[in-house]
């Protein structure tokens, strides 16, 4: 009998194509997503050596960093560089028969959520962008992460890497969440609680009860930031749910090949008594609506906290603190519901898929953005825009001050004409509080669609559940 | 790439944790097609000011550390995006070896790619190197890679760990891309058994 494998085992496993003595392995790559930013340098590397795609049905591409959001763009895109890399991509793509969802496709949109939606991403898969939000593909029981554009190339060449395999590590969520505390409060909890380094070296599998009654898209939401704890990966076990996610998407497996993937996914789950180097457990009911204070994700506070003193930190981090605390204009003590914003951003990988959308619509139901408050909203790719607006969701938030944007990854991390001025803040549903990573000197609040939407109304950092 | 065999040469010492690779590369210069010419905008955010004036006090502008060819740092050093224009900057300003008592994973990984060297040491012999480097442009620390040690400027020798392979690699400035296809026959194997039994990937 062999001993029991965890999910990130038999991935693994299934995917080995050399092991050297050493432990150095070359790790088969069913699916390569590619975006204009780290993709140029890879391409140019194969022309000069004379090599090729090896497999460009396995490889996708969109633009989507510097694209930007208003609809005015379909006249093509004003900042030069940013034009340049949209067309590096198109050729890129053409010369070497990749499928492109371009700028004027409804298909287009943030890599991370056209993948899931049109059945590239599937369970079981490895899968890897030139991005390291590609762990958000974990939702569906998919070893996915982030390379930088020398792997690009790599993969583009051989459809392989190199890699020594991680370590396992286990977060259990079980119980049920609160009104008011979505994916985005468990996935900032849990960064809160195991800090920016706690996963680093391992594959993170979210499990637990709580996680099981997530939708796909909130399943996402977790995963996506599973490199923010410091973990290349995240992983969560295939169900019903997600095979009825990906049935009838486009590139979703169809007749026979669809009941022989489906015999597999089934087997796609940690086995009983699998060894996990590391487990973190989290009880549903001890999470809160949270928002982070800091310039670093792990800076998570419930909603109802204060902002901390620095002598409450020890070592390094002490410092680290008090630099943060200057750079957002906060005072220790202040209650973090009396930080007033600028700016609200709904948008991003982490939550700009249709369920988040829907709830910011449900706390607005009735209310108006707040005078003075610029508020905006970019849906993660056309698809999305398009049900927002058969929904009727789009025309309420464009009614209650919301400006409706195109897809792209925009203010997340402001590569496209969306960000922040100097001393702005923003309540924002992305997944990095970095200093400048919205605008230089702009600083920014994580939170969720929810919480967003509540500060949106009252133009400070509100507990969403006053306004449920 | 370059090989990596021995260096000796200035360190800098940046005692911050989490240096992101937002802080080291901004986002506004990821629009380049190129690999190379990204040494000036190394840390951009905290070396210049809104002008373009350099900051003074921050420690790439001082004269000691202006050709700094080693970084010393806080945990977690690389963390956030990707993005493989943080080590090409880094590569471009001079830095060949970064020193700390973690790494982001993919950061790490990158390093490799462009024959920087990035060693891991527990936090009090980083400390040992952070003092060492806040001497200014006299102390010199060599780092040897073929015998895995870093010499401080009054002759203290650290001992490092590194992965095999990637020293294989870094010590002779190998193309991986190369050595995989070396195993291309293997890669056919898998694609022939991956049609028969998973087709739909």
């Amino acid at each position: 009998m062999t001993a029991p494998k965890t999910l990130y085992d038999k991935i693994w496993d299934a995917h080995l194509v050399h092991e050297a003595e050493d432990g150095t392995c070359i790790i088969y790559i069913d699916r390569h997503l590619v975006h204009e930013v780290t993709s140029p340098q890879a391409f140019e590397g194969l022309r000069l050596s004379g090599r090729t795609v090896r497999c460009p049905e396995k490889t996708v591409a969109v633009p989507d960093h510097n694209v930007p959001t208003d609809p005015d763009r379909l006249n093509g895109i004003r900042d030069e560089q940013s034009r340049i890399q949209v067309e590096e991509l198109r050729r890129n793509a053409r010369e070497f028969g990749i499928e492109l969802y371009d700028v004027d496709d409804i298909r287009q949109g943030i890599v991370h959520i056209v993948g899931p939606e049109q059945g590239w991403t599937l369970p079981g898969m490895t899968i890897v962008c030139g991005d390291s939000h590609t762990a958000t593909h974990g939702a569906f029981g998919a070893l996915a992460h982030g390379i930088g554009t020398s792997e690009v190339e790599h993969v583009l060449a051989t459809q392989t890497l190199i890699q020594k395999k991680s370590k396992n590590m286990l977060v259990r969520v079980d119980g049920e969440l609160a009104p008011g505390v979505t994916a985005k409060d468990i996935t900032l909890s849990i960064i809160g609680k195991t800090g920016t380094a706690g996963g680093t070296g391992h594959v993170i599998e979210y499990a637990g009860s709580a996680i099981e009654s997530l939708s796909m898209e909130g399943r996402m939401t977790v995963c996506n930031m599973a490199i923010e704890g410091g973990a290349r990966a995240g992983l969560i076990a295939p169900d019903e749910k997600t095979f009825e996610y990906i049935k009838g998407r486009p590139h979703a497996p169809k007749g026979e090949d669809w009941e022989k993937a489906l015999a597999y996914w089934r087997t796609l789950k940690s086995d009983p008594g699998a060894h996990y180097d590391k487990v973190v457990e989290i009880d549903a009911a001890d999470i809160a609506p949270v928002v982070t204070w800091g310039t670093s994700p792990e800076d998570v506070l419930p909603i109802t906290a204060t902002v901390p003193h620095p002598e409450d930190f020890e070592g390094p981090k002490r410092e680290a603190v008090r630099r943060a605390l200057d750079y957002m204009g906060l005072t220790p003590g202040m209650k973090l519901t009396d930080i007033e914003i600028d700016t609200v951003f709904i948008g991003s990988c982490t939550n700009g898929r249709i369920e988040d959308l829907r709830e910011v619509a449900k706390i607005m139901e009735g209310r108006k953005v707040k005078e003075g408050i610029r508020a905006m909203i970019v849906p993660g790719s056309g698809l999305v825009r398009a049900q927002a607006e058969a929904e009727g969701i789009a025309q309420k938030l464009i009614e209650a001050g919301f400006e409706w944007r195109m897809a792209g990854c925009s203010m997340c991390l402001g590569m496209n004409p969306d960000q922040l001025k100097p001393g702005e803040r923003c309540a924002s549903t992305s997944n990095r509080n970095f200093e400048g990573r919205q605008g230089y000197k702009g600083r920014t609040h994580l939170l969720s669609p929810a919480m967003a939407a509540a500060a949106a109304v009252t133009g400070r950092l509100t507990d969403v559940r006053d306004l449920l | 790439m370059e090989k990596f065999t021995t260096l000796t040469g200035v360190a800098a010492p940046l005692p911050l944790i989490n240096v992101d690779t937002d802080m080291i590369i901004p986002k506004q210069f990821l629009k380049t097609i190129k690999r190379t010419g990204l040494g000036k905008n190394l840390f951009d955010e905290m070396r210049y000011d809104r002008d373009g004036n350099e900051i003074a006090d921050f420690v790439l502008n001082q004269p000691a550390y202006r050709n700094a060819q080693i970084l010393i740092a806080g945990d977690n050093f690389g963390c956030g995006s990707s993005r493989e224009h943080a080590p090409w900057a880094l590569l471009d300003f001079g830095i060949r070896c970064i020193i700390a008592p973690s790494f982001a994973d993919i950061f790490y990984n990158n390093c490799f790619k462009n024959g920087i060297l990035p060693i891991v040491l527990p936090q009090e012999e980083v400390d040992i190197l952070m003092e060492d480097a806040k001497k200014g442009a006299n102390a010199r620390i060599t780092v040897d890679l073929e015998s895995q040690t870093i010499t401080t400027s009054d002759g203290q020798e650290i001992h490092f760990d590194i992965d095999p392979f990637k020293k294989h690699c870094l010590l002779n400035g190998l193309d991986d891309i190369g050595l995989t296809l070396e195993h291309v026959d293997k890669i056919d194997a898998y694609e022939a058994r991956l049609r028969a039994e998973r087709p739909w990937a």
